[in-house]
Order: structure tokens, then C-alpha cells, then sequence
């Protein structure tokens, strides 16, 4: 941490969205973590991509656990609302949130123990739910806050600072949210912001779970030599398969993109994600080539990024349940609680 | 691009914008630093090292340091340096004790030609070295035309006489009433050396009709110096100045003084287009100053011998897109009534006293050609400093020239190469103090700058000498040190312990870090994370960086030193290190030649 705040001067010439606000107007307070952790960087990307995106700060909700990662949202957006939860409970709490108030854009920020351990229940079953969230992982592979022991996403032959190498098999965020039908799949490093914010974006605006996992090294306790989640690890074994980016609603596609590696997709509030495989073999809407690809990939030592998995067609939560567009927490009461004979009369209906 | 060479002094040298647009190079963040820490007699030292004349500078300089402050690229006004450099004179302690002494005579002769400032930086710079120093002065008092021009509400007698009395009292020979009539003669005085400092001494005349007809039109430098003189303490009610340089500016302020009550400044421009700085136009306009723009003179109008007003011709401008404006044209005319007329519209050099037969060279001006870096003109052994080398400047330029002019008298005369001279240098160390402490006060004060109190404006019109600024209180300097952005304490960048991590990036809160792929500068500065348009400030370009081989690019036009990218940078890849300035003297010079540097 610093002991002085970001001073509160910009560049004269700073860009402004169409709400007349600079990327400084969605900063939160000063990061507490430590100089270097890949997790400011994170989120210095949501800040980017929230800017760019427009949205009103209060049309925003910041969801989190325990853990490093979990501090974060304080360090973003001061105008959003927030939820800091019990370990591992995030998603839950989300889902109530979500529930009342589908109005709101709801972005929860985990770690891999929150996620991966503690609260692994809570995340498949948000998957399963395909609760409309864009659900962030900052994956550094240990336990920071607790002085680097490993998490349950530590490689096998990863070296800690101190002690022996993990023997246990890493729980894979990406391969895990694939095999219980989740409807966004990214992976990306913290240090590639040129990669992760257009991922953030359409994340974002997925209408539906949308999962980004990060790898977001550990400055403190796993970015040695020999730790698989190591800012130059990362960089070595870096694998970009499709690259995405975002193109907002009102813009045309105006990049150039070559011939069949490129593919728009149509996001429900009709903006755009081109998606740019760069691995021409890989197909970001089949859930079985993905998941051998990345095996493949995986066994190979590789670490597979970029937009692996997309499928606009299924329904969030709300839909699947049938419920009304207008958010809950806006109905009146009468019609949120039509009373204890029209209860009586539903029930009768299953009799 | 290449990576940045930060062991050339002037890579470091240039990122401290005030110090580098000084002329004397005054090292300005570490004498205000020394103010806020109410080191006032420290200041003054650091300050009088290289503008010898911090109490008559801190009220009447230039100031070219503030135009070119950070501080006003970032927000709206640079930091009052030169007010504050008045504070450290006015609260200092007796420092008679720290000044240098002259030393005893080490058998060279130097003369210097006029008691200005030019001339007595020379002589501060080389009687310490032991040289015997005479200055002739045409008139019965020193200062020149710091005295003469500059009027007393601005410039109190007291303030020159101290500070003038630190040289002379280094056993400097002042001979006043001494004008010298011929260099030739002089030179036949068995000196060593002799140095020209006799500024630009004639005002510029206004040859129109009626010029001659009247007793009412007045040179301005030479109508200011009968005033400094009490030779005029009276002029007309209605009062014409004509120019709106700075002159002109001290010729209103002082006609309000001895009575006039309609004094109007008459602009052949637009404004933007004036010559007088922008602060010496705001002060004349608080004293009810009329400046009347677009009217060009044509000719004096005198009725049964008197004066009565000035005809001008009304004019129009057209200004093009890059600010040029164009010759105008004549729109009209137009007679304004008024008593007197003041002519301040520049001044010359004049040398009717050098023989143009001594092997001195005069260019097509009629001015003699002086080598810029040695100050010696084309014949050996006579130097020229201050309005008198290259016309009108002002008194820090004149300081510069004296410093430098000093070194060269001081190598001719020990026979060395003038152009040997000592470089720049700089001394670069880390600030660090702990984890987050720095050794200055890194953090951003938003505070605006402070405005200087003034003497009420019916109060001050009642005597002539009445200083018109109060200077800053001990309290106002150290909100006003507060916002200086400490560009002396620079970020220094070691690539190869970069981990490429971003959090410098993500933490500079005006976006001046960006690490990308490198290029040539018109295209990198096209890939920044935030706009690079400056051009006249560097981008610091480090070597590939060990995992991508990208580069860390630095714009240095924003950055406002506060130290964040070093305090989250968790390998010290980025220090933030204080760069001292060498400049080099005189006395540095002698220290070298002796073997003791």
C-alpha cells in the first residue's frame, strides 16, 4: 500500500464517455495490496472496461468473498454498490441480489480459494443457475492473504517460496465452467490488458454467467522461479487462441479481419464481439473441441487464452424461471405478494 | 528509439523546466524546498549561487522560470517562484558570514565598464579568485539601470544597496562619476582584462511630426532615471504612453505617482501582442491604467507652442491560424487630448565611446559581434555581458552573461582556451527513506496559487517609494512551496528489473507510463496511454524489458513527481532520484585548473 492517496490531478487532455466521465471518475480508493500484485491490474482493466462501456456507476454491483481478490472492489468504481460476503459465499449472495434486482449489472470479483475451495459449491451452482453475472476468478494459484500456501488451482511441480511442490491435481476454473454448460468462458493474464478488458466488456454485457478467469501472479509469493503462475511463466507459455474484440452497439465493424478467422457475434443489447481465432483448428462454440483443446494444450504446459467458449442462445435465470422483466424489487407489493388466498389457489393447482 | 541517456546532464537537466529556462540556471525547486522548511537564510545562499541578486530578482525578475513551470501545464497557474524567492531575502538572518570573500590580488587587472548587474556578478565571481576588480560608473551610484529604471514602488533603494554591497564589499573598486570616453584609452591602462556591461542605454525615439515642438515628450528610460533622481517630481494630468513593454508599464505606474490622473497606454497591437509581461499588465490595470489597443501614432498636435494631444491612426489586424498577425491596415484616426507623452518603445545599444579602429568588430546594428559561449567579442581580452552584448534582455540574462563572461576572463587571463569550458553536470541520489517515505513532500496539493497581497491603492499613491507589494508571509510561502511538483526529484527507470506487472501504470494518475512495443518517436508518441502532444518535452525510452522486450516509454510533460510508480513498483525498477544541476563557475573552473577537482 502507499500512504498517499492517487492525487486527485488528470491528464488535461484525459478522454470522456458519453456520460461526460474520465476513467479517474470510476476509480475506487487506493489499493491496499501489495506494490506489484497482479490484481491492481485487474482491476485497472475493470475500470477500463466500465469506462468504456458507459455505465452509470449505480447501475453497478460489486460482489465479492474473502480473500485478496476480494478486496478489490473497493478499489473500483466508489459510485457502485457493493456486497463484501462471507469466504465463498459470493455467488449466493449474488443470486438474492440478481433476484430482487435484475436491473443492475452485477460483476463479482473472487480468488481461486474463494472459488475454487471454500466456495466451489457456490460456483458451480451459479453456473448451473446461469445467473446473469459477470464473474471474475483473480487466480495467482496461492493463498495470499494467508502467506502463500497453495490453492487448489496450483499445478502439479509448482514451487512454493518455501516447502515442497504441489502433488494434487489443479482444479481448472475454464475446464470445470465447460463441463457445467457455462454460457461465457475467458481466460487471460493480468498482464494483458489489451486482451482482457474487450473480455471484461463482453463478459459484462453476456446475458447469462459469464466466467474470466485471470491469471493474476502473486508479486509476493508465487513469482519465482519454478511457480507456473509467475509473471514470466505466464509470459512464456502465454497461448493466445482467439482474441476478442468488443464493438459496441452503435459502432459498425470497422477493423479488418482475414477471411474465416473472424467471427461476429451478436450480444443481446446488440453490440458485437468479434471473435479472432488465431488457432484456425479451435471453435469457440463447441463445448467438445474446447474441452479436448484445452486438455491438449494443458498437458502441453500451455496456458490457453482468450474468449474459449461462447453460446448466446440459452437463457439466464430470470428467463428460465419465467419471471418478469420489470426487476422485483420494483413491483408493488400487492403484486409481489397477491396474498394468502392466491397462494391457496397455486397450491390447489398441484393438488 | 534509442533508450534515453540519462548520464547526459542535460536529459535531467531539461525535465526541471524552471531551472532550465532560467538563464543562471537557478536551481529553483531546492531553494523553495529550503523555504517551506523556513531554511529562509539557506535559500538564499542556494538562490544567490547562481542569480547573485535574490532580494532585487525576487521582486522585479523576468521570471522566464514561471511561463515554463509544470505546474501550469497540469492546472491553470505555475507556482509564484519568483515571489517566493523574495521571501527567503526578506526573512533570511544576517549572512554576511556565508558570502564569499575576496581573496588577495593575484596580480591581474580587471575592469569593468558600468556599476549594473552584469558588471557586478563579474566581479562577484572574480574577486573571490583574487582578481583586482575596478568598476567605472558614469553615474554617482550603482545598480545601473536596476536603479535608475526600475521605480522605487517596486524596487526599494534598500534591497539594491544590500545586495550590491555583498560584491562591492568583497574589495571591489568602485569609481563613480566616471564615465569612460574612449575604450581606447583604457585599454592603454595596462589592465588584463576588460568587461563591457553598460546596458542599452538609449531609448528608442518616435520620429514623427511635432516630436521637436514640445518639452512635454519624453523618453521613457531616461524620463524614469530624472525621476529616480528626483530631477522631475511633477507631469500633466493627462498622460500618453506610448509602447506596452515593460518600460512603458513602470512609466504609468510612476505618471499616477506624481500627480498625472488620466494615464492611458496607447497599443499600436491587439493584446496578446504586448511586449510587457503579463503580471506587470495586471498590476498597472489594478491601478486604473487604461490600455487602448489598435492605435498606431501619427503625429504630435501642438497649439501656440504646447502640447494639447496626439493623432493616431486607428488600425485593424488579421491574425491567422498559427497566431501571426499580419502588418494591419489604417481603419481611421482619431485625436486624443493629453499633457504629456511618455515614449517607451524600446532601447538601443549605443557605443559612441569605442573607437571602431581597436580590432573590435560592430555588426550591422552598429553592435559589437560577441561570441555567445566566451561573451569575448573580436578583440582578445574584451567581453561584453548583459543589454550591452546582445541588446535589451533583462537583469537575469545579464547575471548569465556575467557568470559566464567571468569564466572567461578568468581562463584569458591564466592563458588558457576559453572553449575548454567545465560541462554541466549532475548528481543523481535516491529519495528513498522507507517503504513509502520520500525525502520531499511527494503528494499533490490542489491548492491554487497564492495571490500576492498588495498595499491599498489609495495608500500607495501618496509617496513615490511606497513598495506596492507586501510579499508573501512565512504561511503563504509554504502553501505556495506545497504545489511546487518537485521535477528535481526524478523518476529513474532501471529495465531490468521491470517484471512488466502494470502497476505503475495503473497507479500515475496522469497517465504519463505506457510500456509498448518501441518505434520511432512520431509513432510512439501516437501510441501513448494519453495524449503526447508537447513535442518540446522528451519521451524517456528505456531498454527492452527482460520478458517482452517491450519498452517502458515515459511522456515527461505531466508527470507530477508524487512518486507513486516507485512506491508500487515491487523490484525498485522505478526510483525517484534527486538531480542536482552542476553548474559550473569560475571558482569551479580554478578548482579544476589546480588539480583540486
Amino acid at each position: 500500500m502507499s500512504y498517499i492517496g492517487k492525487p486527485k490531478v488528470a491528464h488535461p487532455k484525459m478522454p470522456k464517455n458519453d456520460l461526460g466521465l474520465t476513467a479517474r471518475d470510476y476509480e475506487g480508493t487506493v489499493s491496499t495490496l501489495c506494490a506489484g500484485c497482479g490484481h491492481d491490474s485487474v482491476t485497472a482493466a475493470i475500470v477500463q472496461a466500465v469506462f468504456e462501456l458507459n455505465i452509470e456507476p449505480h447501475m453497478l454491483a460489486k460482489m465479492s468473498g474473502i480473500g485478496c481478490s476480494s478486496k478489490t472492489p473497493a478499489y473500483f468504481v466508489s459510485g457502485a454498490h457493493g456486497f463484501n460476503s462471507v469466504h465463498g459465499r459470493m455467488p449466493s449472495v449474488t443470486t438474492g441480489a440478481n433476484a430482487a434486482n435484475r436491473s443492475l449489472m452485477y460483476i463479482g470479483v473472487s480468488g481461486d480459494g474463494d472459488s475454487l475451495s471454500i466456495g466451489a459449491g457456490q460456483f458451480v451452482h451459479a453456473i448451473r443457475r446461469n445467473l446473469n453475472m459477470c464473474y471474475i476468478i483473480e487466480n495467482n494459484g496461492v493463498y495470499g492473504l494467508t502467506k502463500g500456501q497453495f490453492s487448489a488451482s496450483a499445478d502439479i511441480g509448482s514451487k512454493p517460496k518455501k516447502g515442497e511442490p504441489n502433488q494434487q491435481e489443479p482444479i481448472d476454473p475454464v475446464s470445470t465452467a465447460l463441463s457445467l454448460g457455462a454460457t461465457y468462458i475467458a481466460r487471460s493474464f493480468s498482464g494483458d490488458k489489451e486482451q482482457l478488458v474487450p473480455l471484461i466488456q463482453g463478459a459484462l454485457l453476456h446475458e447469462g454467467f459469464s466466467l474470466v478467469d485471470v491469471i493474476s501472479p502473486c508479486v509476493t509469493f508465487n513469482d519465482h522461479e519454478g511457480s507456473t503462475k509467475s509473471y514470466a511463466h505466464t509470459r512464456q507459455f502465454y497461448h493466445h487462441v482467439v482474441d476478442a474484440d468488443f464493438v459496441p452497439p452503435a459502432e459498425e465493424i470497422k477493423a479488418a479481419y482475414a477471411k474465416g478467422s473472424a467471427m461476429p457475434v451478436e450480444l443481446h443489447d446488440g453490440s458485437k464481439i468479434v471473435l479472432r481465432k488465431v488457432d484456425e483448428q479451435y471453435d469457440p462454440t463447441s463445448r467438445a473441441s474446447a474441452f479436448k483443446y484445452l486438455r491438449e494444450r494443458f498437458n502441453a504446459g500451455e496456458i490457453t487464452t482468450g474468449l474459449l467458449y461462447m453460446d448466446e442462445s440459452r437463457q439466464e435465470m430470470h428467463d428460465l424461471m419465467g419471471n418478469t422483466r420489470t426487476p422485483m424489487c420494483q413491483l408493488p407489493l400487492e403484486s409481489l405478494n397477491p396474498g394468502a388466498g392466491e397462494l391457496k389457489k397455486i397450491l390447489n393447482r398441484y393438488r | 528509439m534509442k533508450p534515453t541517456d540519462t548520464s547526459n546532464p542535460e536529459y535531467f537537466h531539461k525535465v526541471v523546466d524552471c531551472q532550465f529556462a532560467c538563464p543562471a540556471h537557478t536551481d529553483v525547486p531546492e531553494y523553495i524546498r529550503l523555504i517551506a522548511q523556513g531554511r529562509f537564510s539557506d535559500a538564499y545562499i542556494e538562490n544567490r549561487k547562481s542569480n547573485v541578486f535574490p532580494g532585487i530578482l525576487g521582486r522585479v525578475c523576468d521570471r522566464p522560470c514561471e511561463p515554463a513551470c509544470r505546474r501550469g501545464r497540469v492546472e491553470e497557474r505555475p507556482v509564484a517562484i519568483c515571489r517566493l524567492k523574495r521571501v527567503a531575502a526578506d526573512h533570511k538572518d544576517d549572512i554576511v558570514d556565508r558570502l564569499p570573500t575576496g581573496a588577495p590580488s593575484n596580480g591581474k587587472k580587471v575592469a569593468l565598464i558600468g556599476a549594473g548587474c552584469a558588471s557586478l556578478t563579474v566581479a562577484n565571481d572574480l574577486r573571490p579568485l583574487g582578481y583586482e576588480v575596478t568598476i567605472f560608473e558614469a553615474l554617482d551610484t550603482t545598480g545601473g539601470l536596476m536603479r535608475t529604471n526600475i521605480p522605487q514602488f517596486r524596487l526599494p533603494p534598500t534591497v539594491l544597496d544590500e545586495e550590491i554591497d555583498y560584491i562591492v564589499n568583497m574589495g571591489v573598486d568602485v569609481r563613480m562619476n566616471h564615465p569612460i570616453d574612449s575604450l581606447k584609452a583604457l585599454l592603454d591602462d595596462g589592465f588584463d582584462a576588460i568587461f563591457v556591461g553598460t546596458g542599452a542605454p538609449r531609448g528608442k525615439n518616435l520620429e514623427i511630426p511635432g516630436r521637436y515642438d514640445s518639452d512635454n515628450i519624453h523618453i521613457g528610460i531616461d524620463w524614469l532615471e530624472s525621476v529616480a533622481f528626483d530631477h522631475i517630481d511633477e507631469i500633466g494630468d493627462k498622460v500618453l504612453i506610448i509602447g506596452v513593454g515593460n518600460t512603458a508599464m513602470d512609466c504609468c505606474r510612476t505618471s499616477l505617482r506624481l500627480g498625472a490622473t488620466d494615464v492611458k497606454v496607447m497599443a499600436r497591437k491587439p493584446r496578446g501582442f504586448f511586449k510587457a509581461s503579463d503580471w506587470e499588465l495586471e498590476d498597472a490595470e489594478e491601478e486604473n491604467v487604461e490600455i487602448i489597443v489598435n492605435h498606431s501614432p501619427k503625429d504630435f498636435v501642438i497649439e501656440d507652442g504646447k502640447l494639447v494631444g496626439m493623432t493616431f491612426e486607428l488600425m485593424e489586424y488579421k491574425v491567422d491560424e498559427s497566431g501571426g498577425i499580419d502588418r494591419g491596415t489604417v481603419v481611421g484616426e482619431k485625436m486624443i487630448p493629453c499633457d504629456d507623452v511618455i515614449l517607451a518603445i524600446g532601447q538601443d545599444n549605443a557605443f559612441p565611446w569605442i573607437e571602431r579602429d581597436i580590432g573590435i568588430e560592430f555588426n550591422d546594428w552598429d553592435c559589437p559581434i560577441v561570441d555567445e559561449t566566451t561573451m569575448m567579442c573580436s578583440r582578445d581580452g574584451v567581453f561584453f555581458g548583459g543589454d550591452s552584448a546582445f541588446g535589451p534582455k533583462n537583469i537575469i540574462w545579464a547575471v548569465a552573461h556575467g557568470h559566464e563572461a567571468a569564466i572567461s576572463i578568468h581562463k584569458y587571463c591564466q592563458g588558457e582556451d576559453l572553449h575548454d569550458r567545465l560541462p554541466v553536470g549532475v548528481n543523481l541520489s535516491s529519495q528513498k527513506m522507507g517503504m513509502h517515505e520520500w525525502s520531499y513532500s511527494n503528494d499533490y496539493d490542489p491548492a491554487t496559487r497564492r495571490l500576492m497581497p498588495h498595499v491599498d491603492l489609495k495608500e500607495r499613491f501618496k509617496k513615490l517609494d511606497i513598495e506596492v507589494e507586501l510579499g508573501f508571509t512565512a504561511e503563504q510561502a509554504v502553501q505556495e512551496v506545497e504545489r511546487c511538483l518537485n521535477c528535481d526529484i526524478q523518476t529513474v527507470f532501471a529495465a531490468e528489473l521491470c517484471i512488466e506487472c502494470d502497476a505503475c501504470l495503473d497507479i500515475c494518475p496522469v497517465n504519463c507510463l505506457t510500456i509498448t512495443e518501441n518505434g520511432d518517436e512520431a509513432d510512439l508518441r501516437n501510441r501513448l496511454r494519453a495524449p503526447a502532444e508537447n513535442l518540446e518535452q522528451a519521451l524517456y525510452v528505456s531498454a527492452g524489458l527482460p520478458q517482452t522486450a517491450r519498452v517502458m516509454v515515459k511522456d515527461e510533460d505531466l508527470c507530477v513527481h508524487c512518486g507513486l510508480c516507485a512506491e508500487r513498483c515491487p523490484t525498485g525498477a522505478w526510483d525517484m532520484q534527486k538531480s542536482k544541476v552542476l553548474i559550473p563557475y569560475a571558482a569551479d573552473n580554478q578548482e579544476r585548473a589546480s588539480g583540486n577537482s
